[in-house]
């Protein structure tokens, strides 16, 4: 049913209403099981019908994202720089929008939770061309070369978004991800989906190149287990894993291939605060060259 | 069901040698053939291609199409170390799994084939040689034959020839006709697949005509595509062509293969066409024998899908060979 913030009330029109879908591959399909879900705001009020994303969307998110890999990892730090803080932009041009759906889906104070996505999102996207200088390094070594270490994406990472936090949390755990070059397959968060859904609209109008971020709504139980087996996945953030039952069995999956894993913090997460590296170094593998020099 | 019987009328079982008598004959029998249903073809194609296939169907589905495999490698680039990863590739296609069947031959060019032939010699793995000019065919004829006959000398024991494109648009059949009788004589022994290369023939009018062109001749396999030509094999030509090999058998009671090769990447496409060819010529051709897949990275996407059923996750490419 329509809600206020769905219909135009005394107008006469008709209620234009989004259906809200996933994001594979630069594309916004509806779940390959055709499958949806009622969100509901945190009063309990209906909102939308959220697509429920099955394996085969999960399966399709991986495919995308690894076609995607090889352009956005090989883009120049400077280009995935400009690209991300185009994305800010973006982020800040439909501010009023991400405020209605924050303010409905978690409540509390929705302008500076998304005032502080937006510069958080910046902030993050300075980091593109500095993490090499923090991270990389000319080694000392007892021979005749250059011994340079530099950090490089490790590939496709899973990421289980905050559950609590469906915008700033979204952006505090995807953003780190996608700015050292990896790409990204998210499972929004579970309950709250539609900030991270509006996410994906900016993400896909703002020079990111399709595949780079995927996103699905639905069920953590259901679809997150598929992306811990696979062996096309390369890290796994399990930020919004609840239950810690289903967390341990994740890990387990993930070790088949040595995916690298980043664990649900034990206490809840600030994401007002200052983040720090911590969340990019993960999914970050170091090449060492070593290069002869002359006597 | 849109099968259209296509033989000729007036003509019974086995009378079809005096077809090719002259070029008159040839032609007034081959435009004698019925007319393809152009959007039938094409709705039946798709409509077999919605079937699902799953669980124990897909396991059986998916060594049943590694086993009809022709592992192709045909490029420039091809090294003698190349084409010897592949034969033995071809031999067990995954090496951590010895059930996993081997698939039905290895396809190289002519001068790969010495390369190929004592690895696969003796395993049951066939050695297919394109041959003719692959891909044009637009060489004459004796170079065409010396081709044929170097890959045979050298152990091939299936030949991958072009048709004369350009003669066959032009409407001069009976040249057509003749060159594959030519290859066909100097083969010998090496099964011969006639490739039409479907992607030039416009229509699939001349797709059934070419079809009935080189069984005629003496095809034992027709092939759709060199896959150097974009379309290469599409459902609805391979429709087209095991409609004609069908109803060669009926008229001639001599069964022929079908091979679409070129663009067959995934499972998914692999099991369309198996439902095709049961569905068409029928579970005589679910044979290496009488169908073949060729393809390259197709095998590698059968493997993934094998080990998913086996394991109940999902594969990456990087635990698997690159070619």
């Amino acid at each position: 049913m329509p809600t206020e913030s769905t219909s135009v009330s005394g107008s006469g029109r008709l209620a234009v209403r989004k259906t809200y879908k996933l994001f594979i591959g630069g594309a916004f399909p509806r779940s390959e099981s055709g499958r949806s879900y009622a969100v509901t705001s945190s009063g309990g009020d209906f909102l939308a019908n959220a697509a429920l994303a099955s394996r085969k969307d999960a399966r399709d998110a991986v495919r995308a994202a690894r076609g995607a890999f090889g352009k956005w990892s090989a883009a120049t730090a400077y280009n995935r720089g400009q690209i991300l803080y185009r994305v800010a932009e973006m982020l800040e041009g439909r501010r009023a929008q991400f405020i209605d759906e924050v303010s409905l889906s978690e409540g509390g104070d929705a302008a500076s939770t998304v005032d502080a996505a937006i510069d958080l999102w910046v902030w993050y996207a300075g980091w593109s061309d500095k993490i090499t200088q923090v991270y990389g390094n000319a080694n000392p070594v007892a021979g005749p070369f250059f011994n340079l270490s530099s950090p490089e994406p490790t590939g496709v990472v899973g990421l289980v978004a905050p559950q609590e936090s469906p915008l700033l949390g979204l952006v505090a755990t995807l953003a780190p991800i996608i700015v050292t070059g990896n790409t990204a397959v998210v499972l929004a968060a579970e309950d709250r989906p539609l900030p991270a859904i509006t996410l994906a609209e900016v993400l896909a109008t703002s020079d990111l190149p399709g595949g780079v971020v995927n996103l699905l709504t639905g069920r953590v139980a259901e679809t997150a287990p598929w992306l811990a087996s696979h062996m096309d996945v390369n890290g796994l953030d399990l930020a919004g894993v609840t239950d810690p039952a289903l967390a341990a069995d994740l890990e387990a999956a993930a070790a088949d291939n040595l995916k690298r894993v980043v664990r649900p913090g034990a206490t809840p997460v600030d994401w007002h605060a200052d983040p720090g590296v911590g969340r990019m170094t993960p999914f970050l593998e170091t090449k060492t060259v070593w290069h002869p020099k002359g006597v | 069901m849109t099968a259209t019987a296509t033989r000729p009328a007036g003509s019974g079982a086995g009378d079809l040698s005096e077809v090719a008598r002259s070029e008159a004959a040839l032609r007034t029998f081959l435009h004698g053939l019925p007319g393809v249903d152009e959007v039938g073809a094409q709705a039946r194609a798709a409509m077999l291609g919605t079937r699902s296939i799953k669980t124990s169907s897909k396991a059986w589905a998916i060594d049943q199409a590694i086993g009809m495999i022709d592992l192709t490698t045909l490029e420039g680039a091809d090294t003698p170390g190349k084409v010897r990863a592949l034969s033995t590739k071809a031999l067990r296609p995954d090496s951590e799994d010895p059930s996993c069947p081997p698939v039905a031959a290895v396809c190289v060019y002519p001068a790969m084939v010495p390369v190929a032939a004592p690895i696969l010699d003796g395993t049951g793995v066939h050695l297919a040689s394109v041959a003719t000019a692959f891909p044009s065919g637009q060489a004459p004829l004796p170079v065409k034959l010396e081709d044929t006959r170097a890959a045979v000398a050298a152990g091939a024991d299936e030949i991958d020839m072009v048709i004369n494109r350009g003669a066959f648009l032009s409407g001069r059949y009976r040249e057509v006709f003749d060159e594959i009788a030519a290859v066909k004589e100097t083969a010998g022994p090496a099964h011969l697949k006639v490739i039409l290369e479907t992607g030039e023939l416009a229509t699939y009018d001349n797709v059934r005509r070419a079809s009935w062109l080189a069984m005629l001749a003496g095809a034992d396999f027709i092939k759709t595509s060199t896959g150097k030509v974009a379309p290469a094999a599409t459902l609805p030509v391979t429709l087209v062509m095991l409609e004609a090999v069908r109803d060669f058998r009926v008229a001639t009671g001599r069964q022929v293969g079908v091979k679409p090769a070129g663009g067959i990447r995934t499972s998914k496409d692999a099991i369309k066409y198996l439902v095709l060819v049961n569905e068409t010529a029928g579970e005589d051709w679910l044979h290496p024998d009488f169908f073949r897949l060729g393809a390259s990275s197709l095998l590698n996407d059968l493997l993934m899908q094998r080990t998913k059923l086996k394991t109940g996750r999902y594969e990456g490419p990087d635990y698997f060979t690159l070619d």
